[in-house]
This record gives structure tokens, C-alpha cells and sequence, in this order.
């Protein structure tokens, strides 16, 4: 297996007044392709941050990232762009899909950007919403949906483009346990697939079936390992 | 994403809230639909002015002398020579004497104006004798007291019958033995058909003056500046004074006419010119207010792999879009008060001003509120573009 992220050192400090915030403190870490890893941690721990830098939205303070071997910090804004465009998958917690397209043309979105034409677009797009079951609402506007189905058509973009790696920033957060399950097994069916999953999650239940987790606390990782292994001395 | 799906993206985006598009418009409506007019207005007057002027002659040259300060004078018969020393240059001569004595019909008192000329007049005013004769060259030597009428007075006050009746100028009678040919579809009162010529002796006795106004034909427009000169260059011989004549040709007459509309029309056009860069501000302003609005969207957008550029010409193109669409309207706008100005010029003028606005301006409106959209459309573009993709999404 090949190293598909790799953290070194990574620091990201925010200014506040004259206090510096350490959201990410120091972070060493390395994920595999097809790895499933679940990111957790109290709130403000440095989960968001850590996966902003993932997914190539944010530029850490110090420190080296590589994401499929290439240094991200060496990047031109357009290079980022791309490769956000091409490796990552984003799920949100809040599905932040386009308000004023509907479900089909929010699915389309990223393909319209990785130059993909017309007709092969609206195909792959049918095909990934076909895959979460909403083949039945292309035409509806995203406010016209449940929060369930919001988040699987931002799965479906997330999906469209076929990235490498799925980054899901509390994808559960605002659903019900029931569909909050459905979509795990969506990210499992992913992983499955063989796409790298970086998870950010608070719920215990979800972390526990993950096979790799990395707690972080106050910007730091302080457990990296097997759910199971963490669970005498736990404070979620 | 190709130019059609950003295009169309924007057209969404516009309709989207169509009162707001509106108002961001309205600018660019108002100055674009002012441009039209105006320079719509500039091109009916030069029209008008280019119409009035053929009819006048533009192939004319009005020679005026003043003599003043001069002990010499120029004779009828000198002027004769020098207008057939040059027949390349010179067609016809008629000395022109105004009349401004009391006309009557009858009893009724009119207002057509009243000129005495020579034989040669009616040739170089292009009109044509539909009933009785031209003046003969007996008429002008023995100052006859006879006359050739316009077809509006031999309508209006003869029922057609003039021919043979006589029109009282002061105290004198005179025969009406010639009725020129109908120029002009509609006849008015001091337009084209009503006129009295008469002898310039018998006009020159009426009204005890010299005659001093002569009109000269060219048989050619082109040598217009040519016969001018070779007139002035005849008279100066003869009075070596260049203050004691003076020639005028129509056509330059014309000319600046025509160059003092055009500078009139320019400054106008900068005036309505200055409400499209309003516009533009306007359009700037709300794309400003759009970017702000739209933060989120241009996180989400950029998340997903949209470059710096992409977003740029979205938003420019937006914003061009825009002002196009309000110059489409400003065009329509345009032409619907083009024909309500029209009305007012024709109205206030008396005669038909057509307000007609081009079809380059209509163009040239076109592409420069399409500028205009780019131009102020750019900033508040650029500020969308460089966003930081996280503050962006983190926006609320
Ligand atoms: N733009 C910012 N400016 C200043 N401080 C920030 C900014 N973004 C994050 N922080 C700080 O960095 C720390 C880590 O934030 P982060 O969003 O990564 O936490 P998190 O683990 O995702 O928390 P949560 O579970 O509540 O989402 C917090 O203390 C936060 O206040
Ligand atoms: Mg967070």
C-alpha cells in the first residue's frame, strides 16, 4: 500500500489579537490508500482544520502535506483548485449544495469543472444518482428535499467525480440515526470500492466501527489506532 | 465549463430576481435609450437640413453685393458676362429681388413670398410652367407688370382658374401669365408652391431699389468650390475690395450646418453618456452586493474545483449580461421615444423632423453597454475570484 496523505509537522495557528490559537499543534500522521479513518476529538480539538488542509481548502501555517505523493504547499491556487477538483470528494455536515440548481445540475457541478462534456456529464451524473437512490428527485431543488436526501446528493457529487479520496466532515451531524446509518454504510460502500475515507465524527457509535482512529485534543493527535484499543482510558 | 454554460448560468442567475436586474438596469436603459434618441435627432435634422437645402439648390451660389465702401458697382450686364465666360462653371443667372410690398387677391391680403427675377429663374429653382408662359425677355426690358404664381395660391385663391386673373402688389396689377407645375405632395401656406415671381425691373421699380442679389447656377455640385472662386475672383477685378460682395455657396452653407448639428449632437451624446457610467456604477454596486450574497456559493463552487478564472468570467459575464440585456431594453426604449419625439419635433417645427436613429449607433449602444457590464463588472468579479475557499464556505 502506498501513502495516499501524509502530515509532517503540520501547525495552524490563528492570530487573536495577542493570543495565538493552536488549532493544529505539530501534527505527524500518514493514511494510506483505501484506508477508512475516522478524525475525532472534543469540539475545537482541530478536527475541521486538519480536514481543510486535507482537502486542500486550507494552507497550513508550517509543516509538510503530501497528498498522493505531490507537496500541496508548493501549489498554485489554480493547482489546488485542480486537484481539489480530481482527488477529493467533499461531504459537509451542513450539504452545502447550490440552492438555486437542482439536483442533477448540483451533481454536475464538478464535472462541469474537470472539463467533462454535456452528454458524458449528464450520464455519470444519472449513474452516481442513481447509485444513492434518488434517481426519482433529479429535477428538484435541494430545499424541496429531506436532510437525508440533501446529503446524499452531496454524496453523489462528492462521488461524480470519481476523486480518490472522500473527506466527511460530521456527514451525520444533522440526520436521525437511521439515515445517519445509511450513510455510513455509503462511506463504507465507498471504502469498499477502494476510495481513501477520512471521517470527522463526535458520535461514539459511528467512531466504534471505524478501523482506524485518530483522536486529536487541543490540535494535537493523542491516539492513533484501533477503536478498541483506546477504550480504557476514553473521554469522548 | 464552456462560455454558453457560464452564459446561461448568468442568464439564471439574472432572472432569478427580476426586479433587482431591473433596477441595476435602469441606468444603462435610460442612457442608452437617450443616446438613441439623440443621435436619432441628429440624423432626422441633418435629413431635414440636407432636404430642405436640395431644395433650396445646393448647386447654387447667392451672390450678394454691398459695394460699401467702394465707389464702383457692378452692372447687370458684367454679371451676365462673367457667368457665360465660364459655361463649365456657370449655368444660369437671375438677379433676385425681394419684395416686401402688401399683396392682395380681392380683398384678402397674403402672405406669399414675393421675388423678382429673370427668365432663366424657374430653371435654376428647378420648377416647371404647367399653365401659360415663362417671362420673356420683353417682360423684363419694358418691366411688365406680370406674374408667374405657385400652384398653392392658384388653388387656394382661384380654384385652379388663376391663369389670366391679376394679384394687386401696392398699387399696381398684375397679370398672372404663367402657373408653375406642383412641386410638393402637400402644400401649405410660405412652403414650396407659394411664391409670386415677377419681372426684377418690375420689382426693382415697386420697391426703388438696386438690384443687388443675384443667384447663380452650376451645372455641376462637384465644382461648387471651384465656380465660387472663379466668382469672387471675377468680382474682386472689378470692385478690388474683397468687403464690397460676398458669394455664398449652399453646399458649404450646408456643411457647416451640418458640423455645428454634429458638435451639438456630441455634447449631448457625452451628457447621456455620463448616465451609462452612472449605470455602470449602479451594476458595479450590485455585483458587489451580489458577491457578498453569494459568498457561500463561491466557497462551494471553489471546493469543488472551480478555478480563480472561472469564477472571474462567471461574474463578469454576469455583470455584462446584465447591462447588455438593459441596453437591448434601452435600444427598444430608444426607438418607442424616437417616434414620440417625432411627434414633438414635427409638432413644434412644422415641418416633418423624423428622429431615425441609425443603425451603427444602434450597435455602437449595444457594445458599449456591454462594455460597460465588463468594465464595472470586473472589480466586484475579482474580489469573488480571490476569495480563500474556506472563508468562503465558513461564510454565513
Ligand atoms: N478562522 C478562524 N479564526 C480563528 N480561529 C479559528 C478559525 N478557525 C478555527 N479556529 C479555532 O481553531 C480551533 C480548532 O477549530 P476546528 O474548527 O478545527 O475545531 P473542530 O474540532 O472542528 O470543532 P467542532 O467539533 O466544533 O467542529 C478552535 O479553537 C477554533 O476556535
Ligand atoms: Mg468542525
Amino acid at each position: 500500500m502506498s501513502t495516499m496523505i501524509e502530515f509532517r509537522n503540520i501547525c495552524k495557528y490563528y492570530e487573536m489579537g495577542d493570543e495565538t490559537v493552536k488549532a493544529a499543534d505539530d501534527i505527524s500522521m500518514k493514511i494510506e490508500k483505501g484506508e477508512f479513518v475516522a478524525i475525532v476529538g472534543q469540539s475545537g480539538s482541530g478536527k475541521s482544520t486538519c480536514m481543510n488542509i486535507i482537502g486542500c481548502l486550507d494552507t497550513q501555517t508550517s509543516g509538510e502535506y503530501f497528498l498522493d505523493g505531490r507537496d500541496v504547499g508548493s501549489m498554485s491556487k489554480n493547482e489546488l483548485a485542480s486537484i481539489r477538483n480530481e482527488k477529493i470528494g467533499f461531504i459537509f455536515q451542513q450539504y452545502n449544495l447550490l440552492p438555486k440548481l437542482n439536483v442533477l445540475e448540483n451533481v454536475e457541478v464538478p464535472l462541469m469543472y474537470a472539463g467533462v462534456h454535456r452528454g458524458e456529464r449528464r450520464k455519470r451524473a444519472l449513474e452516481t444518482l442513481e447509485s444513492v437512490g434518488l434517481s426519482d428527485k433529479l429535477k428538484h431543488r435541494p430545499n424541496e428535499l429531506s436532510g437525508g436526501q440533501q446529503q446524499r446528493v452531496s454524496i453523489a457529487r462528492a462521488l461524480a467525480g470519481k476523486p480518490a479520496v472522500i473527506l466527511a466532515d460530521e456527514p451525520t451531524g444533522a440526520l436521525d440515526s437511521k439515515t445517519g446509518k445509511e450513510v455510513l454504510a455509503m462511506l463504507f460502500e465507498m471504502n469498499a470500492h477502494g476510495n481513501t475515507v477520512v471521517l470527522i465524527t463526535h458520535d461514539n457509535g459511528i467512531a466504534s466501527q471505524i478501523p482506524r482512529i485518530i483522536r486529536l485534543e487541543d490540535g494535537k493527535v493523542v491516539y492513533d489506532g484501533a477503536p478498541g484499543e483506546e477504550k480504557h482510558n476514553e473521554h469522548i | 465549463m464552456n462560455i454558453f454554460e457560464t452564459f446561461s448560468l448568468a442568464i439564471k442567475n439574472i432572472l432569478s430576481s427580476k426586479m433587482r436586474t431591473f433596477l441595476t438596469m435602469l441606468g444603462i436603459i435610460i442612457g442608452i435609450s437617450a443616446v438613441i434618441v439623440i443621435t436619432g435627432l441628429g440624423n432626422g435634422m441633418e435629413t431635414y437640413m440636407r432636404d430642405s437645402f436640395a431644395e433650396l439648390g445646393t448647386n447654387l451660389l447667392q451672390v450678394n453685393i454691398q459695394g460699401r465702401g467702394s465707389a464702383r458697382n457692378v452692372s447687370i450686364d458684367q454679371m451676365y458676362e462673367i457667368v457665360q465666360k465660364y459655361p463649365k462653371y456657370f449655368e444660369y443667372l437671375s438677379p433676385s429681388v425681394t419684395v416686401n410690398a402688401t399683396k392682395r387677391i380681392g380683398t384678402e391680403t397674403i402672405t406669399s413670398a414675393t421675388t423678382g427675377v429673370s427668365e432663366d429663374y424657374i430653371y435654376i429653382k428647378a420648377y416647371k410652367i404647367a399653365q401659360g408662359r415663362n417671362f420673356e425677355y420683353m417682360d423684363i426690358v419694358d418691366r411688365k407688370k406680370v406674374c408667374i404664381i405657385g400652384e398653392y395660391i392658384n388653388t387656394t385663391y382661384y380654384g385652379g382658374k388663376a391663369l389670366g386673373d391679376s394679384i394687386r402688389i401696392d398699387a399696381e396689377k398684375l397679370t398672372i401669365i404663367g402657373i408653375a407645375e406642383q412641386k410638393k405632395d402637400e402644400m401649405k401656406e410660405g412652403g414650396t408652391d407659394d411664391f409670386i415671381f415677377i419681372p426684377y425691373t418690375t420689382a426693382a421699380r415697386l420697391s426703388r431699389t438696386r438690384v443687388r442679389n443675384y443667384v447663380v447656377s452650376a451645372p455641376n455640385e462637384d465644382l461648387m468650390a471651384e465656380s465660387k472662386s472663379i466668382l469672387e475672383n471675377a468680382l474682386y477685378k472689378i470692385f478690388e475690395d474683397e468687403d464690397a460682395y460676398t458669394v455664398l455657396s449652399m453646399t458649404e452653407v450646408l456643411e457647416m450646418l451640418n458640423s455645428m448639428i454634429g458638435i451639438v449632437i456630441t455634447i449631448l451624446v457625452i451628457i447621456a453618456g455620463i448616465s451609462l457610467v452612472v449605470g455602470g456604477i449602479g451594476i458595479m454596486n450590485i455585483m458587489l452586493v451580489s458577491v457578498t450574497e453569494r459568498t457561500r456559493e463561491i466557497g462551494i463552487r471553489k471546493a469543488l474545483g472551480a478555478k480563480e478564472r472561472v469564477i472571474l468570467s462567471q461574474f463578469v459575464i454576469e455583470a455584462a449580461t446584465t447591462s447588455a440585456l438593459g441596453g437591448v431594453l434601452g435600444i427598444v426604449v430608444g426607438f418607442l421615444l424616437s417616434g414620440v419625439a417625432t411627434k414633438i419635433v414635427t409638432a413644434l417645427n412644422s415641418d416633418p423632423i423624423t428622429v431615425s436613429p441609425a443603425v451603427n449607433s444602434v450597435v455602437m449602444a449595444f457594445a458599449v453597454s456591454v462594455g460597460i457590464g465588463i468594465l464595472f463588472g470586473y472589480l466586484p468579479a475579482k474580489k469573488a475570484a480571490r476569495l480563500n475557499p474556506i472563508d468562503a464556505l465558513r461564510y454565513e
